[in-house]
């Protein structure tokens, strides 16, 4: 009976395959799940030898606890403010770069092309003290501009952005020259709505960065009135060593506006990180 | 009437030329923003940070001491060769485990639509979390006395410190066999091999994705054509899909190394005291610079940690040049 025995035999790989993603997801989301858990047990169940799996009664108030026991509204809303910004930024000015290398012909453009590329090749720890240095004879230091103008343009959102225009047929864009209408109009009535996934895909991941970063705003912030939320997280995870449940709902607190994006724009997630196999 | 209407004739013969320059000059205001951005904070600073190097910089601005800086790195046994030592684990620890995993992954779910979408979600949210809170939570797993990893291995007579371990894993894996390694050989720390384990988790849902996005545009009609032929298994593999998805593998391996040699983030925020301990065994180049240049004795300086960044920066670019040279040249692009 060799087609009941390859049915069989191909159930058997199904089934262990199966088993193989359960467990490897399982570990993957133990990290979050442990997270809830311990968010809502009580100080006494959240650090019991062995711990206590689950509570006896969900602790809610830990939420409201954490929450008041350090400026987080005020580490939230300069997270916002500063990722929101760099966001808008690096979405307009790779708009506008990506327009001109990508429709417009002047000289020495492809030169300008390869510096920008360039770009990317520069480490951060490289840059990272002069930057210092020059944020502070720019007399920045502290202050909103510091985190957000130096992430405000990307070569990478600027080559996504290009490439998009590149691959426009050529006489689309003559024939709106020929309409009469100038560039600027063409720019935002045409231009822009055509290149909106590259655009979405940088913004993404410009706020993504932006708000996950960690080591600039350390360095660039001193007090709580300006420090975003992973800088003001660390300062509370450092104060309240012995308390875990707390810990755990503010570090749920801190992830959820993350977690909110990724599923409103998961397809955009996936494709942008997926682009980098065809780019 | 003739001034609003100039003469045709020479309107039409400069019209190209101006055309031309006015197109020129809207593209440079285009590109204005963009290039003082990205010329102020990447370009300049490169400059600035290679004038930094040969410049003492501790408290305050000093002279040119030439390649003062560049020999107290490179000393024997100096700090940074210890802290090169750390990335160095943490680069072979990281990207082979993290490639083979996602690659192990992908194939599983590839070609399975259901609970494709679901388990690639899954496995990308380590990636886009706060990175500060993933390491509470890890730190608080890896507790030595209340963490879940710790009662989980106490029955087997195991009271491990995780993050607090200081003793390097081949080390301990000796000692269990009563054999005494050189201190050499020790190995990675237990608390570096517990970032290791927590960047794979981290990294794990990017090569995911990629690897799948690799793996979709693999065409079916060479492997089903490899079947027909008799290839199965570990043979189609590695004859088969594994050079057609070569090109993934590399751009995965490339853009995993650099990434694992420039690491800040996750190794400071899960660095029991975040300055590379316990006894600097997890202590990397990069945080290594940026102590230098947090350094409030001033011992080592801005000058010295520019230094430092310069080497490893050669050397991240001379292991990509070798890795496009050596694997690249095995990449088969269709």
């Amino acid at each position: 009976m060799p087609t009941s025995l390859s049915l069989r035999r191909r159930w058997a790989a199904g089934l262990a395959a199966h088993l193989a993603l359960g467990v490897a997801g399982l570990l993957v989301a133990f990290p979050f799940l442990w997270m809830v858990l311990g968010s809502i047990k009580t100080g006494e169940e959240a650090s019991a030898i062995p711990p206590a799996l689950l509570p006896a009664v969900p602790q809610w108030r830990n939420y409201v606890d954490a929450w008041t026991s350090a400026p987080f509204p005020s580490y939230f809303l300069n997270s916002a403010v500063v990722a929101v910004s760099v966001t808008v930024l690096v979405v307009l000015s790779a708009l506008l770069a990506g327009y001109a290398f990508g429709l417009l012909e002047f000289p020495g453009k492809s030169l300008l092309f390869v510096l920008y590329l360039a770009t990317l090749m520069i480490p951060f720890e490289v840059v990272l003290i002069p930057n210092f240095l020059l944020i502070n004879q720019l007399g920045w230091h502290n202050t909103y501009r510091a985190m957000i103008v130096p992430w405000g343009a990307s070569a990478f959102s600027v080559f996504l952005v290009t490439q998009t225009y590149r691959a426009l047929p050529r006489d689309f864009f003559e024939a709106a020259q020929l309409d009469g209408s100038g560039h600027w109009q063409f720019l935002w009535t045409v231009a822009a709505p055509l290149a909106r996934p590259a655009l979405a895909t940088a913004g993404l991941f410009a706020f993504l960065g932006s708000w996950n970063s960690l080591l600039w705003p350390l360095l660039v912030t001193q007090n709580d009135r300006l420090r975003p939320i992973e800088v003001g997280l660390l300062y509370f995870l450092e104060a309240e060593g012995p308390r875990p449940h707390l810990l755990m709902a503010a570090s749920t607190l801190a992830m959820i506006p993350i977690l909110v994006l990724f599923f409103l724009a998961q397809r955009t997630f996936i494709e942008g990180v997926s682009a980098g196999v065809k780019g | 009437m003739w001034p609003s209407a100039p003469p045709a004739s020479p309107s039409i013969r400069h019209a190209p030329a101006r055309r031309q320059w006015k197109e020129a000059g809207l593209a440079y205001l285009f590109l204005l923003p963009s290039a003082l951005i990205l010329g102020a904070f990447g370009f300049l600073p490169l400059l600035n940070a290679l004038a930094l190097s040969f410049r003492d910089w501790r408290l305050s601005p000093g002279g040119f001491v030439g390649f003062a800086n560049y020999t107290k790195a490179l000393a024997p046994a100096s700090e940074f060769w210890q802290s090169l030592g750390v990335t160095g684990y943490y680069v072979l620890g990281t990207v082979p485990a993290t490639l083979a995993l996602g690659y192990l992954l992908a194939e599983l779910l590839h070609s399975r639509i259901r609970g494709l979408a679901f388990y690639r979600s899954l496995f990308f949210l380590p990636y886009i979390v706060s990175p500060v809170a993933a390491a509470a939570v890890w730190r608080w797993i890896l507790h030595p006395s209340f963490g879940i990893a710790t009662s989980a291995v106490s029955p087997l007579g195991l009271e491990p410190q995780w993050l607090r371990e200081e003793a390097g894993v081949f080390a301990l894996a000796a000692q269990g066999l009563h054999v005494t390694l050189p201190a050499w050989a020790a190995g990675p720390s237990v608390a570096l091999v517990c970032i290791i384990a927590v960047t794979i988790w981290h990294n794990l849902g990017f090569a995911v994705v990629v690897l799948l996005a690799g793996l979709a545009a693999v065409p079916t009609d060479l492997t089903d054509a490899a079947r027909l032929d008799g290839a199965r298994g570990w043979r189609l593999m590695r004859q088969v899909k594994l050079p057609l998805l070569s090109p993934t593998l590399f751009f995965l391996t490339v853009i995993f190394t650099i990434r694992a040699f420039q690491t800040f983030t996750q190794i400071y925020v899960l660095s029991i005291d975040h300055r590379g301990g316990p006894a600097y065994t997890t202590r990397n180049v990069t945080l290594y610079i940026y102590q230098c240049f947090n350094d409030f004795q001033a011992r080592l300086g801005a000058g010295y940690g520019c230094a430092v960044a310069m080497l490893l920066f050669l050397i991240v670019l001379g292991l990509t040049l070798l890795q496009f040279r050596v694997l690249g040249s095995r990449v088969h692009y269709q």
